[in-house]
């Protein structure tokens, strides 16, 4: 039940349409010298990279188990049954943990202002709650973008891929990167022409430091238990040093030590 | 106290009061012109000198603090008692100073608090806050008695010395977690940092670098005390200090080689490069020249090769945390990142801050026993017995 965007880059003419939709969903600038950058960025968060006649689209990619929900302290980014990765910044404290955590390097920081935000593509939330497509989907005008139910939108892909394999890579990036994202992308060139990493772990990272974390229930109590019977025990031995007549003064010297 | 003392202290007065004034002027630009102005920070390099720095290492020099507690009250080792105050100081020190520095790096420090109430048990940031806070809480309870003392207030020191046991089984217990979690907190980017510092035992290898880093600071603090307020040292008792951080050294630099080896990386630090040499550096800092060191019994014995060796174990895994932090992500971020002199400014304040600090508590606060204070000369370290025994009278801070 989950929804997702499918990018097919042999279907996208460069328009900008996207860019443009997606700043005025999202209440950001919009103009000529924004359009020319071609980079995420605060107040850009998607684009379409050119290289020559070949294009690629790059927005948030709204992970299936994304980085940033995971390392959040006070839970501002929050994956949504929907698909849609959401942030509040509200709650936000501005560590930027989510901004070196996230495998594609997504979130971008608001450097120039007082009381700076985070942002993101979050995939419409409001417009996906209502059963409607994302903005950039919605205005696509070669189906480039296309908005569905993230299992259909598989199939699609790898219907394309089947019917036309000298069209593509042979690869649906999203379908496996980090355990799935809610974003998949086809394209003519090779990923890495566009800064794609194929390099990437196919398992959620998240799982990476939750394993570590997960051990605390257990140490707190079994630590807590080694050092008090730690102390116990070099206690008990200074009682009974003393209560056997030692010369107490040479053991205060020497420690615990033998 | 010839002339040398006084030209020296008016030296030191003036880098402090310059520290001071640059460090007021980042932050009144940190302040009114927010992150972008001040820092060099950027979308591609998100954590600068105040993480790295600030927090990473100065979470890992308080470590003295657990690691000396643990000793005198846990392994009831009663000879290093004499050291614990000054120890705890620091310690204490080191976190509030963390505590400022985070409130410089956060982009909405108001909101530190969120922690407390907005909660995300997965993240290793959330339970580092969480930690952070509630053992500062327990360094200040530690370190309450030295000022409750001062003042003669003897029913709440009875209360905190009812109270000691645990609340230094607590500080351990966070302690172990938080110097952990700095490392568990790059483990979720396994793409991102250099082969050389990213391993699945990033959590052990920051734990076991803050103990050593917290023997060798305590090795660089009395030594620095015994020199600046004219006190006994006590040689035996940081001799003892330097076998074990051979052992804890040793356990390390062996984790370390064996960890390389199985992940395929030891054969990078024989290309040459920018990570490779910052690699060496930290390696030859931080274990082998340390080791070759501290494992001869004449070095340990003597109080400036103690020093030395302590100050290169410190440098050492201070460009540890700034190579896992700062140069093991400018590969895969493709930028250089080097801190704008308002960051400088800032890191050199709180560093001031924290000296001057640490001076104002021994001189008003009894840090040091009265009999060492008032000691003239340096002795026989046969001298020592009965100064340690005089301490162990006012156990139980």
């Amino acid at each position: 039940m989950s929804k997702a965007l499918l990018y097919d880059s042999t279907l996208c003419i460069g328009c900008k349409q996207c860019e443009q939709a997606c700043a005025t969903q999202n209440k950001l600038d919009y103009n000529d010298a924004v359009a020319g950058e071609e980079y995420q960025s605060a107040h850009k968060l998607t684009c379409i990279l050119s290289r020559g006649d070949k294009f690629m689209r790059r927005l948030c990619m709204n992970c299936q188990e994304p980085s940033c929900a995971s390392v959040c302290p006070v839970g501002a980014l929050k994956k949504t049954a929907l698909g849609p990765v959401t942030y509040d910044p509200s709650k936000c404290m501005g560590c930027r943990y989510c901004m070196v955590a996230c495998p594609f390097s997504v979130p971008k920081y608001e450097w120039g202002k007082l009381i700076p935000k985070v942002q993101k593509c979050v995939m419409c939330p409001d417009r996906v709650a209502q059963g409607k497509a994302t903005a950039c989907a919605e205005i696509c005008p070669t189906g480039a973008t296309k908005f569905g139910e993230r299992d259909e939108l598989i199939a699609e892909a790898q219907k394309r891929l089947h019917d036309n394999p000298g069209n593509y890579v042979s690869h649906i990036y999203g379908l496996e990167e980090v355990g799935g994202t809610s974003v998949l992308l086809l394209s003519a060139v090779p990923f890495e022409t566009f800064g794609y990493r194929t390099d990437i772990s196919k398992d959620p990272l998240p799982m990476l430091t939750y394993r570590v974390l997960s051990h605390i229930p257990d140490f707190v109590p079994l630590g807590g238990m080694a050092l008090g019977g730690l102390w116990w025990i070099t206690h008990r031995r200074e009682e009974v040093a003393l209560a056997e007549g030692r010369q107490t003064s040479s053991e205060k010297k020497n420690g615990g030590k033998r | 106290m010839g002339r040398g003392t006084i030209f020296r202290l008016t030296f030191w007065k003036l880098v402090f009061l310059f520290l001071m004034a640059a460090g007021l002027y980042a932050t009144f630009l940190r302040f009114t012109q927010g992150l972008g102005a001040s820092t060099h920070l950027s979308d591609q390099f998100p954590w600068g000198i105040w993480i790295s720095f600030d927090v990473l290492c100065g979470v890992m020099l308080a470590a003295g603090g657990f690691t000396l507690t643990a000793t005198v009250h846990i392994l009831n080792i009663k000879r290093m008692h004499s050291i614990i105050r000054p120890t705890i100081l620091t310690a204490f020190l080191g976190y509030v100073l963390v505590c400022v520095a985070l409130m410089y790096d956060l982009g909405k420090p108001y909101n530190i608090w969120h922690p407390l109430i907005m909660r995300n048990p997965h993240s290793v940031m959330f339970e580092v806050a969480y930690c952070v806070m509630l053992y500062t809480t327990v360094l200040a309870l530690e370190f309450s008695p030295i000022v409750l003392e001062r003042f003669n207030l003897q029913r709440p020191l009875k209360i905190v010395k009812k109270i000691l046991i645990p609340l230094v089984i607590c500080g351990v217990i966070l302690s172990t977690l938080h110097q952990s979690s700095l490392g568990t907190l790059y483990l979720i980017m396994p793409e991102k940092l250099h082969p050389f510092w990213y391993s699945p035992l990033l959590p052990v290898f920051f734990f076991l670098s803050a103990i050593a880093v917290g023997l060798a600071m305590t090795i660089f603090e009395s030594s620095m005390s015994a020199k600046h307020f004219g006190l006994q040292l006590e040689l035996p008792v940081l001799e003892e200090l330097g076998r074990v951080l051979v052992v804890v050294l040793g356990v390390y630099g062996i984790l370390r080689l064996e960890d390389l080896w199985n992940r395929g990386a030891l054969k990078l630090a024989f290309h040459p490069g920018y990570e490779t040499s910052l690699f060496w550096l930290e390696i030859s800092l931080a274990i082998i020249l340390p080791l070759i060191l501290l494992s001869q019994p004449r070095v340990r014995s003597s109080p400036k090769g103690l020093y030395f060796s302590a100050v290169l174990v410190v440098l050492g895994f201070i460009t540890n945390r700034m190579n896992v932090s700062i140069t093991g992500f400018e590969g895969s971020t493709g930028v250089r990142y080097f801190p704008k002199w308002s960051e400088l400014a800032v890191t050199g304040m709180i560093i001031g801050a924290g000296f001057a600090l640490f001076g104002l508590a021994v001189k008003y606060l009894p840090i040091f026993p009265k009999e060492e204070l008032a000691h003239e000369t340096a002795s026989e370290p046969a001298e020592i017995v009965p100064v340690t025994a005089g301490v162990l009278e006012h156990a139980g801070d």
